[in-house]
């Protein structure tokens, strides 16, 4: 299988701080990933220098194999990558509908826009709440847009700062079903996420990231076997 | 709408998400405006109406301020000092250039598109360099306080482009003002009624085109770079040409402001660049209701004319009033007067329409 995305030693400092430590990672085409690990362990850094919000001190970021790593974040997005924050993102004094526009516009022809947005808001479930100011949405809903523009741009990959942060959970069981579905359309998705049984729910494989290093990686079930694992994160965590 | 011919598409923006206004009692309310602001001069002074003109002046610079502030969520404390480069470029040009063959017309033109270059410049360092929030505001301030401080030291000889001597503090003095050649004779746009309606004209123009700009593709990018900057750039905008882009409009527009003043008064002085005139902007767009044109026009025509009854009583107490009204505004109503106004007469007739 052919990578979609794949670090080579990728190294970020803040000052003394080595925050990720010559990270080697994969992603494969087509497939759902977790990324887990304890508060620090670098997981947000990752995501950061994969988008392109910080840069990485050396080491190689390859998307498509592209080398990306010294573009600018908006010409990341437009060669395929999107993500969903872990604050809802959104235009908070904008409709719902506004909200979408401005996620759609860009790549979609002006005469299909409408039909396009629509058929979003149904995906959603947000068909109902389009003329509301996104701001007076709930927090599963705001999330659920956010999520919307996100995959409104048709990403290769969707990379996902814990989706389900703050979601009942019924709100959190629809959403891994949402991102299944994606994900079988042919989505690529890379998830940063605490709750073990929303991994379980959507994670094809896993990977633990500790002190800025990768240090294991497989099938939910390896990962949730493996003593080490265990050890630094998992102990406390009923999985 | 949907297989409307592009220019239509176009047209159909005048009214959408970012304006307040839609509809047939909007436009009518909006004809009927016009017709009186065309219908005022046969009921005034001429002299009184040239005078007037002076309102009009300062409308473009609080356009385009809130489409910097309002729309794009940038303040820039500095949009004087656009104004007042276009104003000594227009002198500049037209004092050695002279009012024949629509010279004056030539040198607008020119005056704005300096004020817009230098924009251009200012701008790239300042959005490109990350620069935001508060230090936007502090940067900007600077320049205009800069350009003011400098201008105010060329009263010697030597301080002299061509023939127009600067003049230092005591302003440039003696440009001609706008002149259209015609057929039958030059017309000289003294403060007048064809001034009059030119400005008019011209105002009726930019009010319309930025309607049409702020409801656009742009303008939708521009409202969510004030929402949420990461977002939007995470959506793949270049969040910073946008933000460039708007400034350098709105700049040119505080540029057109200039040379209007500058063809009405046939005077330009330092002063224009300074503190007071660099905060009164701030004020005008802040009152009305920076996140919208309509409110904007509205708010700076009445704090405008309020403050001319004002500085008639003296000067120094016009300016505290002005900075009474300003505190007023973001205690009470932080999205503007004019707005708060018009936001609670469409809650009654919501809660009207409703029962």
């Amino acid at each position: 299988m052919t990578h979609i995305l794949e670090t080579r030693q990728l190294n970020k400092r803040f000052g003394g701080l080595h925050v990720t430590g010559n990270v080697d990672f994969a992603l494969d085409a087509g497939e759902m990933h977790c990324l887990i690990g304890p508060n620090g362990a670098g997981k947000s850094t990752f995501f950061r220098l994969i988008l392109g919000e910080h840069l990485p001190d050396s080491g190689q970021i390859l998307f498509q194999d592209q080398d990306i790593t010294r573009a600018k974040p908006f010409q990341r997005i437009r060669q395929g990558i999107s993500v969903k924050f872990q604050v809802p993102g959104i235009f908070k004094e904008l409709s719902v509908r506004q909200n979408l526009v401005i996620a759609l516009q860009h790549h979609v022809d002006p005469r299909l826009l409408a039909e396009e947005i629509d058929r979003l808001l149904e995906f959603l479930n947000l068909s109902h709440a389009q003329a509301q100011l996104a701001g007076n949405l709930s927090h599963g809903q705001k999330q659920w847009l956010e999520i919307g523009m996100a995959i409104g741009l048709k990403p290769r990959l969707l990379l996902l700062d814990e989706p389900t942060a703050g979601m009942t959970p019924d709100e959190t069981h629809a959403t891994g079903e949402m991102l299944k579905q994606l994900n079988a359309e042919g989505m690529t998705l890379l998830a940063v996420e605490h709750d073990m049984a929303f991994v379980r729910q959507i994670a094809q494989r896993v990977t633990v990231l500790h002190l800025g290093k990768v240090f294991a990686q497989g099938s939910i079930d390896q990962i949730t076997a493996d003593p080490r694992v265990a050890k630094i994160y998992l102990g406390e965590v009923d999985a | 709408m949907d297989n409307a011919s592009p220019l239509r598409r176009t047209l159909a923006l005048i009214q959408g998400p970012q304006t307040l206004g839609r509809g047939r009692r909007f436009w009518a309310g909006f004809a009927v405006v016009l017709a009186l602001a065309c219908a005022y001069p046969m009921f005034a002074d001429s002299y009184d109406v040239g005078n007037n003109v002076y309102f009009f002046n300062w409308l473009f610079m609080a356009l385009g301020l809130s489409l910097i502030w309002g729309y794009g969520g940038s303040l820039s404390f500095g949009q004087t000092a656009f104004f007042g480069v276009a104003a000594y470029c227009y002198g500049v040009l037209t004092i050695n250039l002279g009012d024949a063959y629509g010279l004056t017309l030539f040198s607008l033109v020119l005056a704005v598109a300096c004020s817009a270059l230098f924009a251009a410049v200012l701008g790239y360092f300042m959005f490109y360099g990350r620069i935001n929030g508060v230090f936007l505001g502090i940067v900007s301030l600077s320049v205009t306080l800069v350009l003011e401080r400098f201008m105010a030291q060329t009263a010697g000889p030597e301080w002299a482009i061509g023939a127009a001597r600067l003049n230092g503090f005591n302003g440039m003095g003696g440009m001609p003002s706008l002149t259209i050649p015609w057929p039958g004779g030059p017309i000289v746009l003294y403060p007048d009624l064809p001034l009059y309606y030119l400005t008019l004209a011209l105002l009726v123009v930019i009010y319309l085109g930025l309607r049409i700009l702020v409801n656009s593709r742009f303008g939708n990018v521009l409202v969510a770079i004030r929402e949420n900057p990461l977002r939007a750039e995470m959506l793949g905008y270049d969040i910073r040409r946008y933000q460039l882009m708007a400034f350098v409009i709105g700049s040119a527009l505080a540029g057109l402001s200039g040379v209007l003043y500058t063809s009405w008064g046939n005077y330009i002085t330092p002063a224009s660049m300074g503190m007071t005139a660099a905060a009164l902007p701030i004020v005008w767009v802040a009152v009305g209701g920076r996140g919208d044109l309509t409110t904007t026009l509205v708010g700076t025509l009445l704090v405008l004319i309020v403050f001319q009854m004002l500085t008639i009583h003296g000067s120094q107490y016009a300016l505290v009033v002005m900075g009474a009204l300003l505190v007023v505004t973001v205690l009470v109503a932080p999205r503007g007067i004019v707005m708060a106004l018009v936001e609670g007469a469409m809650r009654l007739t919501r809660r009207k329409e409703a029962r």
